[in-house]
């Protein structure tokens, strides 16, 4: 299943409900976009809901750093919401679980970025 | 109890993203039929994905000239997956650790990574031109099963 993504604003922080696979040719572009659009912008507060990805490949993993990097370079926070079983056990094994900030309730989430 | 589905099957495909896409399909359809575990079909069908992915992106580079030949196997005692391409030819030991914190932040270079984490053993073969992979999944004795 391809990535939909729908954006919402809760308390000053946009919340990207991500859906599908975030892989080569299936996401990694429209992810890649969609965070640079939101930087573009001056968004600084990004919230990634990953509670309905089900699948991300390396290059979707990669696409996950570069977004990290991009806010961060703009002075922007990405922080990761929900993960499921599978990729909170792929950020385990790549160590990226160090990385991020990762929540698994929304409303904790939001209160971060305060 | 009927014995495992045995047979090998093997195929050429452009290099494409849809190809990406039906090796995928038919690497998890053998072991969905190996009867192997959600998690360990998983992670076989990530696998195969990454090393198809390796072929058409960075070993063949999109040509269209150029193909990748994929075999498929279970042997009874193990899934056989081979994915070569025509490319320049890879050296694995060039490849740097993902895990290393100086390239933990970098954007590629986990597909080999993930490869060898999911898979019992993997093996490089440099062709003339080319590289082919061999993933090797071990499947559990049917007395092992439950």
């Amino acid at each position: 299943m391809a990535l939909t993504i729908a954006s919402r604003e809760v308390d000053g922080v946009t919340v990207l409900d991500l859906s599908g696979r975030i892989t080569l040719g299936e996401g990694s572009v429209q992810l890649r976009d969609a965070i640079r659009d939101l930087i573009s912008k001056g968004q600084k507060n990004i919230l990634l809901n990953l509670g309905d990805v089900n699948y991300i490949d390396s290059s979707g993993l990669g696409e996950l750093v570069s977004a990290y990097t991009t806010a961060k370079n703009q002075s922007a926070g990405l922080k990761l919401l929900k993960l499921t079983k599978k990729v909170h056990d792929l950020l385990q094994l790549t160590k990226l679980y160090t990385v991020f900030d990762i929540f698994d309730d929304e409303a904790s989430a939001i209160a971060s970025f305060k | 109890m009927s014995g495992p589905k045995t047979g090998r099957r093997r195929f050429a495909l452009s290099s494409t993203m849809e190809s990406v896409g039906e090796v995928e399909a038919a690497a998890d359809k053998l072991a969905e039929e190996a009867g192997l575990d959600e998690d360990d079909r998983f992670h076989v069908t990530m696998a195969v994905r990454e090393a198809a992915v390796n072929a058409v992106l960075h070993g063949n580079e999109y040509d269209p000239a150029k193909q990748i030949i994929v075999g498929l196997e279970n042997t009874g005692e193990a899934l056989v997956f081979t994915i070569a391409d025509q490319g320049k030819g890879l050296a694995p030991e060039t490849l740097p650790d993902p895990l290393a914190p100086e390239n933990l932040m970098r954007g590629t270079g986990r597909g080999i990574f993930l490869i060898r984490s999911f898979m019992d053993e993997v093996h490089f073969r440099q062709l003339q031109p080319g590289t082919e992979l061999t993933l090797i999944k071990h499947l559990a004795p049917a007395g092992d099963k439950i």
